[in-house]
């Protein structure tokens, strides 16, 4: 047989070259990202001149031309932003009306917070096994240093305030919701027909009522049906809440998530003779939460955010703490400095989760070719 | 139906009962199974005994039933009549018979099903740490075994994705080995597979074969049934129509349905 014009025969395979270098580099990362067309560059040049006409002004506002010393707003001259309060304030912003002589507790309960999260959130932390019983343990190290008891002045939880009530209705919440969240998932799809209506009844009900109104039911209409003597602290009674309402939401997630897990893989875990439980932990559970992830912390900054809705029942977070300094006559007229002062608490609380998230989702991507 | 192919008794009932030696030989004995789905007839009195050691092959066109029966044996799918006895338990709504049956028997699925999150040694030592409570470091080494079997014992801490398909179908073949069972089912355990890597996993499971496995395999590669198994059988409209040896199936096809199916998927 003759060869035909397309015949081709290659006797030596090509070896393998190094990528071109064309895309590597500051001028190159530039051209490709920045410079590639018309378009992108007239983008570019916009967001340059835009950034040059907000961060100056921002910066002046904030720095160049603040007042930072002072005992009320008169002290403050300037055209810029007023600080003087923040010397004087910053104690109950954090602190609340926590005794002021008692809040290195507050202070050791957030510093120990970082060993009782690094294990669970961090690879290759040193001691991690041992860690982890100090993070089991850290609800109730840091419920003793925070309420008091054996040894340490009680302090009532109507004085807690400030960012640390956010915090701790916040971190609360997320504990408590991610648990509860997960059991009304897998109960909303059991195929016990008690446990799943259930199951729905409360995703539903919780899910279709705003947060506001369930905190006005724990503060003025569950009291009415409980008998007189008996009280329920304010404190519980938000943290049930936000983490019933949370715990709702966070069901319908990681529903989501427990749907995109192919059939195969319950088949695969019942075939080799693993039960329920079993093969909803080891199997189900770790691939459905990793796929729900970026819902999941969604859900967390929702549920940090909405702390500030403990003003409704009377307790004063760092939001509550503001607004009733802005108020006050010596700070009348502070509403800007105050707020973006608490949104920066925010901002780096919320922030963080986010790039928490992303950090985890690269980790447990199993499909990375190494 | 009744085609009285060596060491398949046409009153398998009285049989196991009146001699216990048969009773050891036979591993799984189905009788008068049905099965529907919904309104939908799948399975159609089945009958069907299998000896320890035995290799039996099922073939026939899709929708005819084969996988679901299979399905069934390790519970699956659930059957509405008839009996099911593994290695002299019988399948119930018992859940403490459907775990030892399942320790009993291992599947082997058209997808792999590995874990994805886990890797491959993770794969292969979760059931017996948890199920069969071994000793970590001994699954382990069980494990390595039977990766090294398979032929792929350098791949033990990868992730099934990093995987080819032939390789996670061989490590999925290890997974089930490492419950130590005493069935294998095999359903269509090459058809996902690009036509380079059948091969390498029939290799696999021919070498199984010749450990002595008692193995059934609903599959089309008709060569491996050639060489490895006892017995053929062709199920259509969920019934068996005929079941034979590999080689009197081949050649000398009794039914129309066979021989149209034998036409169709060997003149490819």
């Amino acid at each position: 047989m003759t060869a035909r014009p397309f015949h081709r025969s290659q006797a030596e395979m090509l070896p393998e070259r190094a990528a071109p270098v064309t895309t590597a580099g500051v001028v190159g990362w530039l051209r490709a990202n920045l410079f590639s067309s018309w378009a992108n560059t007239a983008f570019t040049l916009i967001a340059l001149y835009l950034l040059w006409l907000i961060v100056p002004a921002i910066a002046d506002w904030a720095y160049f031309n603040a007042d930072t010393a002072g005992d009320d707003r008169f002290a403050c001259k300037s055209s810029g932003a007023c600080w003087a309060w923040v010397d004087q304030r910053i104690g109950q912003f954090l602190y609340g009306f926590y005794a002021p002589d008692q809040t290195w507790r507050v202070d050791l309960a957030v510093v120990l917070l970082i060993p009782a999260l690094a294990p669970l959130l961090f690879e290759g932390v040193p001691f991690a096994r041992q860690l982890r019983w100090f993070s089991l343990a850290y609800p109730v190290v840091a419920t003793f240093l925070l309420v008091g008891g054996i040894g340490l002045e009680g302090i009532p939880t109507d004085k807690f305030g400030g960012f640390m009530l956010n915090l701790t209705v916040g971190l609360a919440g997320i504990v408590l919701s991610l648990p509860i969240g997960i059991l009304l998932a897998l109960g909303r799809r059991s195929r016990l027909p008690i446990i799943r209506i259930l199951c729905v009844g409360f995703i539903e009900i919780v899910r279709g009522v705003p947060l506001i109104t369930l905190l006005f039911v724990s503060n003025i209409i569950l009291p009415i049906f409980l008998p007189p003597d008996v009280t329920v602290d304010s404190l519980i009674r938000v943290i049930v809440m936000v983490t019933a309402f949370a715990s709702a939401y966070m069901a319908e997630v990681i529903r989501g998530g427990l749907q995109a897990i192919p059939r195969g893989q319950y088949e695969a875990a019942q075939a080799l003779g693993l039960r329920y439980w079993q093969s909803m932990v080891l199997i189900i559970l770790p691939q459905a939460l990793k796929i729900s992830i970026p819902g999941i912390v969604n859900t967390f900054i929702g549920l940090f955010k909405d702390t500030t809705l403990v003003i409704i029942i009377g307790l004063f977070d760092i939001l509550g703490i503001g607004n009733a300094m802005v108020s006050n006559p010596d700070w009348l007229g502070l509403a800007t400095e105050a707020y973006v002062f608490i949104a920066f608490f925010f901002f780096i609380a919320c922030f963080s989760m986010s790039r928490y998230s992303i950090h985890l989702e690269k980790r447990l991507d199993t499909e990375r070719r190494d | 139906m009744a085609d009285a192919t060596p060491g398949t008794a046409p009153d398998a009932k009285s049989a196991a009962t009146a001699d216990p030696t048969q009773e050891y030989k036979r591993i799984i004995t189905i009788e008068g199974l049905n099965k529907w789905f919904g309104t939908f007839h799948v399975l159609r009195d089945i009958d069907l005994t299998v000896e320890r050691r035995e290799k039996i092959v099922i073939c026939g066109p899709s929708g005819s039933g084969k996988s679901t029966l299979i399905r069934c044996i390790n519970r699956l799918e659930e059957h509405q009549e008839g009996t099911i006895v593994i290695d002299g338990t019988v399948l119930s709504r018992d859940l403490k018979n459907i775990d030892t049956i399942r320790r009993e028997v291992g599947m082997v699925f058209q997808q792999f099903n590995l874990f994805p999150h886990l890797t491959v040694l993770e794969n292969l030592t979760l059931a017996p740490v948890w199920v069969r409570k071994m000793p970590a470091g001994e699954a382990e080494e069980i494990a390595r075994q039977y990766l090294e079997r398979v032929k792929i014992p350098e791949q033990a801490d990868k992730y099934p994705g990093q995987l080819s398909g032939g390789q996670q179908q061989r490590v999925a073949i290890a997974r089930s080995l490492c419950m130590q069972p005493n069935i294998m089912l095999f359903d269509e355990p090459t058809s996902a597979l690009d036509p380079e890597m059948i091969k390498e996993v029939l290799d696999v499971m021919v070498d199984l074969a010749e450990s002595g496995m008692t193995m059934l395999v609903v599959t089309h590669e008709m060569g491996f049934a050639s060489q490895v198994a006892d017995r053929v059988i062709f199920m259509d409209q969920g019934q068996i129509v005929e079941q034979n040896t590999p080689s009197e199936f081949f050649n000398n096809p009794q039914s129309d349905r066979t021989k149209l199916f034998l036409s169709q998927i060997l003149d490819k």
